[in-house]
């Protein structure tokens, strides 16, 4: 029942807004949609914590500790990118950025993007999880052209054509999994169920696991952003508008690295190896690797955080290569607090630029003067980003050091080197955009940051306190993970 | 019609596949690539019908029908209505190295018998032999989109990479699941029409359809 609204919900949404999506109240609509899946995800959320995992429909839907999760976050964010995104969208619509066709596009999009990553989470079917996620790439495609600038339009064509390509190698793994599975389950539409392809993983052929997971980690990591299959990523963040980077980076990012966990949860059954978990350690760290040095040399702010997430994709991919009950842990407190602080960061960072009329952090100035709320949330998130104790993703990032160092001791310089040189580029400019002369104007319609101090006070939240059944929950999936 | 011969007719129309897709590797003009790519869905549906008959799985008539509706009819049509609009129906793409080109895709074809070698072997259809030529397929579409600097030829590139998965898929396992195959070709479907937007959206900026204008977002 839940599952119903939950998935209904944004896809009606979706339909309605295509519609009427340029009315006055569009953006209200927008946000009371995204609050009713919220709600639906919460009591799904509680549902699963009380009776444990369930299958819905022919088993064709499937949630247990792992996606409910995620599922939740997802919703949540959306939710609250939908109430950030209100004020902002009218002022660009003010500034003469949107016309009316384009802001019903933008809300129409908005929701059926929400719809295909609950999708992508919720199914059990491995290829319904590919369909997905490229309909997550097509729905967002146009979002990140909507100003139709000659930038924002090379984005999306990178967008495009990158995620296309690197999604059609995922499709590849896909047929080549269940190719595995048909020699073992026998053909028809329940070999590609994840439960059924779970039960059996230990009988799945490996050369041919083996060969599926790398295209399928190539394929779901390009949407991931993992090095050296980010160059989409910058762009896309910085030429669209601020709720679809928001959205891009603190859920796109972890729905499509889900999609490879799940991948290696098989795959591990299948080889008895760490084959998978050493294939995601190295382009995990070489991606905080690149992700970390590419920050110095940033000059607009948006890319300068796109940066950042590919770096902290990196962290997370990472420790899930590396496994074990405390880096899993770790890395979905990572994923979490990691979309919460971005979101959060870009919902700032949106109104700063709204405000000053430029993307360039060299024409950023003063925000902590003109409105304190703006220019403190900036620092907030940026220092929780950066790693700093009380924050939650210092607790995760030291999590991940320690557990690193006591088993992959060779790793542990490349991250500390990395998380330094993150934090003196990051920190530099977001001092210079906070502080001195001012040079941001009054916005016609009032910002909405009370997002921005929810996700920072949650993020603060799980830095000291994590409450006993999240962290149930965590532990539970981290088990399952393996 | 015996197994050995149906198996060989499987074979004979994956050999066509192959020579479409070094066909459209070298052609230069873009009415011709849209022919060429709907005469490659066209084999894809012989193959598919004949793979369905010559072993019973009727779920690949379907599969095969959603091919001929989508591949053969409406993509095609979608692309030549589009570069109909778009005034480019006579263009021709200067094309350097078509030489070079050929011989990489000669050697991308070995790479890929190569590749497909441990997976045929293990597979048990009638059409384990024809996984190379699909994998060939895959890497030659790439392999276009690589060498193409116009929009549409690179969509074309997109799109025929798809068609390259689709034969993979019929022959290491006599396709995916129905529900699976629906939701690809929905996609497929969508992308397309987005791609069609995308082109005006370009044009509308560039005033040309050339991917060059698109590669000034570097870091400096």
């Amino acid at each position: 029942m839940e599952l119903i609204i939950l998935l209904g919900v944004p896809l009606a949404a979706g339909l309605l807004l295509a519609l009427y999506g340029h009315k006055e109240r569009a953006a209200e609509l927008n946000a009371v949609m995204s609050f009713l899946t919220f709600v639906a995800a919460a009591f799904l959320t509680a549902r699963v914590i009380r009776d444990g995992p369930m299958m819905v429909w022919e088993e064709n839907f499937f949630i247990d500790s792992f996606n409910v999760f995620l599922v939740a976050l997802t919703a949540f964010v959306g939710f609250t990118t939908s109430l950030f995104s209100r004020p902002y969208m009218r002022n660009e619509h003010h500034a003469g950025k949107l016309n009316p066709a384009r802001l019903r596009l933008y809300h129409s999009m908005f929701q059926l993007f929400m719809f295909t990553m609950l999708l992508a989470l919720l199914t059990n079917n491995m290829g319904i999880l590919w369909v997905a996620m490229e309909a997550a790439t097509l729905t967002t495609v146009l979002l990140v052209s909507l100003y139709r600038t000659p930038a924002s339009l090379e984005a999306a064509w990178k967008y495009f054509i990158l995620c296309g390509v690197g999604i059609a190698q995922a499709l590849f793994g896909t047929i080549l999994l269940y190719f595995a599975a048909e020699r073992v389950i026998g053909g028809g539409g329940t070999s590609l169920l994840w439960t059924h392809l779970n039960d059996v993983k230990g009988q799945l052929e490996p050369t041919v696991l083996s060969l599926a997971f790398v295209f399928l980690l190539v394929g779901y990591g390009t949407k991931v952003g993992l090095a050296p299959l980010h160059n989409w990523l910058p762009d896309a963040h910085a030429e669209g508008p601020t709720p679809v980077s928001a959205v891009l980076s603190g859920l796109l990012l972890n729905v499509a690295l889900y999609a490879v966990v799940r991948a290696k949860v098989l795959v591990d059954g299948a080889l008895q190896t760490h084959f998978a978990g050493n294939l995601m350690m190295g382009f995990g760290l070489f991606s905080v690797v690149v992700g970390a040095f590419f920050l110095s040399r940033q000059k607009d702010v948006k890319r300068l955080f796109g940066y950042s997430s590919i770096e902290h994709m990196g962290i997370v991919t990472f420790a899930f290569g590396m496994g074990g009950p405390i880096a899993n842990f770790a890395a979905l407190l990572h994923m979490t607090v990691h979309s919460l602080t971005k979101s959060a960061i870009f919902f700032t960072v949106g109104h700063a630029a709204q405000k000053t009329g430029t993307q360039l952090i060299a024409n950023i100035r003063g925000l902590a003067d003109t409105n304190p709320a703006i220019g403190w949330g900036l620092m907030l998130g940026s220092l929780a980003i950066l790693g700093m104790p009380p924050f939650g993703v210092f607790a995760s990032e030291f999590l991940i050091l320690t557990t690193a160092m006591h088993e992959h001791p060779w790793a542990t310089p490349f991250l500390l080197v990395s998380l330094g040189v993150a934090f003196a580029a990051v920190f530099s400019r977001v001092q210079e955009m906070v502080f001195g002369e001012t040079t941001a104007k009054r916005l016609p319609h009032s910002p909405a940051l009370i997002p921005v101090f929810i996700h920072l006070g949650l993020v603060l939240m799980l830095g000291l306190y994590i409450p006993p059944y999240l962290a149930d929950w965590y532990r539970q999936a981290a088990a399952l993970i393996g | 019609m015996t197994p050995t011969f149906a198996g060989q007719l499987i074979n004979l129309l994956a050999a066509l596949l192959l020579l479409i897709a070094f066909a459209m590797l070298s052609q230069r003009r873009v009415l011709s690539l849209i022919y060429l790519f709907a005469w490659q869905g066209f084999v894809l549906v012989l193959s598919t019908t004949l793979v369905a008959y010559s072993t019973g799985q009727h779920h690949l008539y379907y599969s095969a029908a959603l091919t001929l509706i989508l591949k053969v009819f409406a993509l095609p049509w979608i692309l030549h209505r589009l570069i109909i609009r778009l005034n480019i129906k006579w263009d021709v793409e200067t094309l350097i190295n078509i030489p070079t080109t050929m011989l990489l895709g000669i050697v991308l074809v070995i790479f890929a018998f190569n590749l497909a070698l441990p997976i045929s072997q293990l597979a048990s259809t009638v059409t384990k032999n024809t996984l190379g030529i699909a994998m060939a397929c895959v890497l030659l579409a790439f392999l276009m989109m690589i060498t193409r600097r116009k929009a549409v030829p690179q969509v074309i590139g997109f799109l025929a990479i798809e068609n390259g998965l689709f034969f993979a898929a019929t022959s290491a396992t006599y396709g995916m699941p129905m529900v699976v195959e629906f939701g690809v070709a929905l996609d497929v479907l969508v992308g397309t029409f987005i791609f069609g937007i995308f082109f005006f959206q370009i044009r509308e900026t560039f005033d040309s359809l050339d991917i060059h204008h698109l590669e000034k977002l570097k870091e400096d």
